[in-house]
């Protein structure tokens, strides 16, 4: 049974989020630390370098780094004050059971008492209902060491079809496209190609908050002349100062992407020799854009026909250039073909594989791109492998020590495993580092299916929302209580250190794996001493394939700080920048600098479908979410650490003041905004940043103050992402003796 | 013998994303933890994201120290104007009042007005102060002025404000760009739409802006 033991409220009185804030040592001015500790910050993926102060077993502060190449000691406030999660009054120091008798619900119970429950509930349910009736959800901010872990466990000891990640709310229509375009999910380019592009083009990325050091490389190019083009339905921070602006309809980049080709054709700015030698499919890509007309372009997308051909201009006439995008191109019910028509420009210009000539998504998740490589993903194998490639499967198999024909087959995504609880084909779960009744869509469905499980565990360090529903509570670990490696926005793979010890029965999380793997008698495969044994098994398994990391060390992770994989041998120093002209891979195998046969990149004709749901008479807004720069994802960890919370302590929702006089609202005001889905009362913020056809309302928070509440679950055919960032709802004052939540 | 490098204090205001890591990051200065000495705000949120993050100009002749009665600021020889000291400081808030740029603040609990010192625990041995290491856009940067010449083309450092009758010139520097243009947009503007009226209506500064 996984409903809530007792009330939300009673489960917060002992769990938090209670905010914490320095005190004691964190405080002393006279103190000094035992040591230092290089490693990263555990937010976002830019994962910028920093030293963590350690003082008795506790991080009390930190320390620039100044030395690490990509940030230089530069932090985002997350960054900053991160070191408050440690040593924190939420903090889980036992395992939990569920207990609707005690008056926080739940009661602590022995590590191994714990253990044991996990491992005969998981064999009873996949005694009675199959394998497949038990699933796992895993998540994008553990460290690669994990992430390989948790897809062994899935594949291997249950033997399961079902596990995916949280990734798949963030970086898969991305890794999609880019796999379709290129044949490899990896940025092409390191960021210091972007200073030095003579245009920077951003399409749906809030860099500045979402990615913050960012935007000291595109300020660097613009000091050196870089015009910078921003797409948005938002005037960002970023898109303040930008050359040309292009407000976007919500749904409609597709098309944009599309308006510019045409004219980059019509106007021959075209790099004919790179598009004849390097790539295929443009004439019938050329053939499908005519129809996207400026004018046309204009009417669709919302924005005017005049800054539409400037950006096709400066795109079109520059010698260097970078383009970026983010979960704004890709959150969508086609964020797939999205990213394939701002490739189609790239692939167009010629400008890819060369100094200056880049392109990127800025993936988004602490180890956002090692998370998406070594297959915890519902259809993939280490290596960037897929689970239903006979090759790939013999091979991982191998390499396990198993028959391959003991491996389950592709399983569904992360939202449909929700969709199967309620078909009643998955009885079980286990999650660990997601939060999925923050961070799905439609998210009262989600709290239905928590509902329906027959047993439900939970690894976490503090009790996020959706462990409220667990059964067993597993204790696991801080990122800096545990060792192990992730790859940075750049396909940069970086060290993460481990400064303090897991307090009171709390475990690194590999060691938690493992003992359930004991505890079911499937210990084979899972008896690895430290997470190093585990990279060199997960080195070991990707040799050969695209995301090669065999020649990958440790050591060489240290001393080089940082390793751009592919990276085949242990004399090879990495492969910074993707697609060199004259560069080889085991796909093309020195045809070409692409990952197909012929070395060739693919140009795609995109296939445009509209929102899956538009505005209309009852509904007549689009509502679009996002991040703000001092949270992090379901706000598991930030909720909790109080300088962040004070900086942003609320969801509000942004609307234009010509919305606003029609609604006669004023900032601070309360609105009620309803989907169809659901409703959510907050104070509004009326700022002309923001379309006026459009609302926008953070992530971040939980329960009523979930924007999820209203979102809506389609999701892309191809990556499964969920459109996020496009429903209809209305939205109104809120009536007398409406309040927002208390919590 | 080589001349040491000299290290100066420059803010860029256009590139500040309003992020607020170097508030958070002043507060973990090992000379005054858990209070930050920075106010970082929007211009006018309402129609822009616009921030300005305000530390200690560090003056030539700091007015602050001028119109302390009880002799408490005083600026050290390498031109850094320090926070009150604690046993002089009569909480009179005169400083408060007089500082041109809205730095100084009196902090009641203590009865002690606190500045930005420039991080004088880092700075005086060579480190960059807390904010400007940890800046993600570097609107606040520290280093040598040849740097930010190589650096910032664009753009470039001025130190001299005129307050009234009162010409200021300060140790920090304010970058400002080389071809200057100002330019606030209405989202509606690149949209075929009209963008909202009252503002333009009634601010002839704004009024002009709005212009093709």
């Amino acid at each position: 049974m996984s409903k809530l033991p007792v009330e939300s409220v009673e489960i917060i009185e002992q769990f938090g989020p209670t905010l914490a804030f320095a005190r004691g040592a964190r405080v002393d001015t006279g103190v000094e630390p035992d040591k230092m500790v290089k490693t990263h910050c555990c937010f976002c993926g830019q994962q910028c370098g920093i030293q963590l102060k350690v003082l008795n077993n506790a991080v009390i502060g930190f320390e620039p780094w100044y030395e690490f190449p990509f940030n230089q000691g530069k932090l985002c406030p997350k960054g900053v004050k991160r070191y408050l999660q440690g040593a924190h009054p939420d903090r889980l120091l036992t395992a939990l059971e569920r207990n609707p008798s005690a008056e926080s619900g739940f009661s602590p119970m022995a590590y191994s008492d714990a253990i044991r429950r996990v491992a005969s509930e998981i064999e009873r349910i996949q005694s009675t209902y199959g394998r497949d009736a038990f699933a796992i959800l895993s998540g994008a901010s553990l460290t690669t060491e994990k992430t390989y872990l948790m897809g062994k466990f899935a594949h291997m000891c249950l033997r399961t079809s079902n596990i995916d990640y949280n990734g798949r709310l963030c970086m898969v229509s991305a890794a999609a496209a880019n796999k379709k375009a290129f044949g490899i999910d990896r940025a092409a380019n390191p960021w210091n190609d972007i200073i030095g592009a003579e245009v920077v083009w951003i399409s749906g990325s809030n860099a500045a908050e979402c990615s913050p050091i960012t935007s000291d490389y595109i300020w660097q190019a613009r000091e050196h002349g870089a015009k910078i083009v921003v797409v948005d339905p938002r005037i960002t921070p970023i898109a303040r100062t930008a050359d040309v602006y292009l407000p976007v309809k919500p749904g409609r980049d597709m098309l944009l992407f599309n308006g510019i080709l045409n004219l980059m054709i019509e106007q021959d700015w075209l790099d004919h020799d790179f598009i004849e030698n390097y790539t295929v499919g443009f004439e019938a890509l050329a053939e499908s854009v005519q129809e996207w007309t400026p004018a046309r372009t204009a009417q669709a997308t919302g924005i005017a026909e005049r800054a539409i051909r400037q950006a096709a201009e400066l795109w079109g006439t520059a010698k260097t250039s970078f383009l970026l995008h983010a979960r704004g191109l890709e959150h969508h019910s086609h964020g797939v073909q999205n990213v394939l028509s701002a490739i189609n420009i790239v692939l167009a210009s010629g400008r890819i594989g060369r100094q200056n000539c880049g392109y990127s998504t800025i993936t988004g998740q602490g180890n956002g791109q090692g998370g998406r490589e070594h297959g915890q993903k519902a259809d993939q194998l280490p290596g960037a492998r897929d689970l239903g490639n006979p090759q790939h499967r013999a091979e991982v198999a191998a390499i396990w020590g198993m028959s391959p024909d003991d491996l389950p087959m592709p399983g569904v995504d992360a939202y449909e495993i929700f969709r199967k609880i309620d078909r009643g084909e998955i009885k079980g779960l286990l999650s660990i580092s997601f939060n999925p009744l923050v961070s799905l869509p439609d998210n009262n469905f989600i709290r239905a299916q928590l509902e329906k499980l027959e047993f439900y565990t939970a690894i976490d360090f503090f009790l996020n929302e959706t462990a409220y529903h667990a059964d067993v509570v597993l204790p696991g670990s801080l990122h800096e209580e545990d060792e192990g490696t992730v790859t940075q926005v750049e396909g940069r793979v970086i060290k993460i250190n481990k400064a303090i010890d897991c307090p009171g029965d709390a475990r690194q999380d590999w060691i938690i794996i493992q003992d359930i793997a004991a505890a079911l008698k499937r210990e084979q495969g899972f008896t690895f001493h430290n997470p190093e044994e585990i990279f060199d098994e997960l080195r070991r398994a990707s040799a050969g394939s695209i995301a090669d990391y065999s020649g990958i060390t440790y050591e060489k992770l240290e001393t080089q700080m940082g390793v751009f994989w592919p990276c085949p041998s242990e004399d090879h120093s990495g492969t910074v920048r993707l697609f060199e002209r004259e560069s080889w891979n085991p796909v093309a195998k020195g045809s070409g600098p692409f990952y197909f046969p012929d070395g060739k990149a693919r140009f795609n004709i995109p296939i445009y479908t509209p929102p899956a749901e538009e505005p209309d008479e009852a509904y007549p807004l689009y509502l679009t979410t996002g991040r703000v720069v001092s949270h992090y994802l379901s706000g598991t960890q930030t909720r909790r650490i109080g300088p962040l919370v004070d900086q942003y302590p609320e969801p509000r929702l942004e609307m234009h003041p010509n919305l606003a006089e029609k609604l006669g609202v004023q900032t601070g005001d309360l609105v009620t905004a309803e989907s169809r889905r659901g409703n959510i009362t907050l104070p509004v913020s009326v700022v002309r940043t923001i379309r006026p056809d459009t609302v926008f309302v953070p992530y971040h928070w939980a329960g009523r103050k979930s924007i999820n509440q209203l979102t809506i679950s389609a999701q892309d055919p191809i990556s499964k992402i969920p459109e996020y960032k496009v429903c209809a709802v209305r939205v109104y004052k809120a009536q007398d003796g409406e309040q927002p939540p208390v919590r | 013998m080589p001349k040491p490098e000299k290290y100066e204090f420059f803010i860029d205001i256009s590139r500040c994303i309003g992020c607020q890591a170097c508030v958070q990051a002043c507060s973990e200065c090992d000379t005054h933890k858990g209070v930050s000495m920075i106010q970082l705000d929007y211009v006018d949120r309402s129609v822009s994201t616009q921030t300005v993050p305000v530390v200690c100009m560090h003056c030539d002749s700091p007015t602050c120290a001028e119109v302390c009665p009880a002799d408490a600021i005083k600026r050290t020889g390498d031109g850094v104007v320090q926070t009150a000291r604690k046993p002089r400081c009569i909480a009179c808030n005169n400083c408060v009042l007089a500082c041109p740029f809205g730095v100084p603040k009196m902090h009641n609990e203590m009865n002690l007005m606190m500045k930005c010192d420039m991080c004088y625990d880092r700075t005086s041995v060579g480190l960059k102060p807390m904010c400007a290491s940890v800046c993600p856009s570097q609107a606040l940067f520290y280093g040598t002025r040849e740097e930010i010449e190589r650096l910032r083309p664009s753009s470039h450092p001025i130190n001299s404000f005129q307050f009234g009758q009162q010409m200021i010139t300060t140790k920090v520097n304010m970058m400002v760009p080389n071809e200057p243009h100002v330019r606030l947009i209405d989202i509606a503007m690149s949209m075929d739409q009209s963008p909202a009226p009252q503002l333009i209506s009634h601010d002839p500064l704004l009024a002009n802006l709005y212009e093709e």
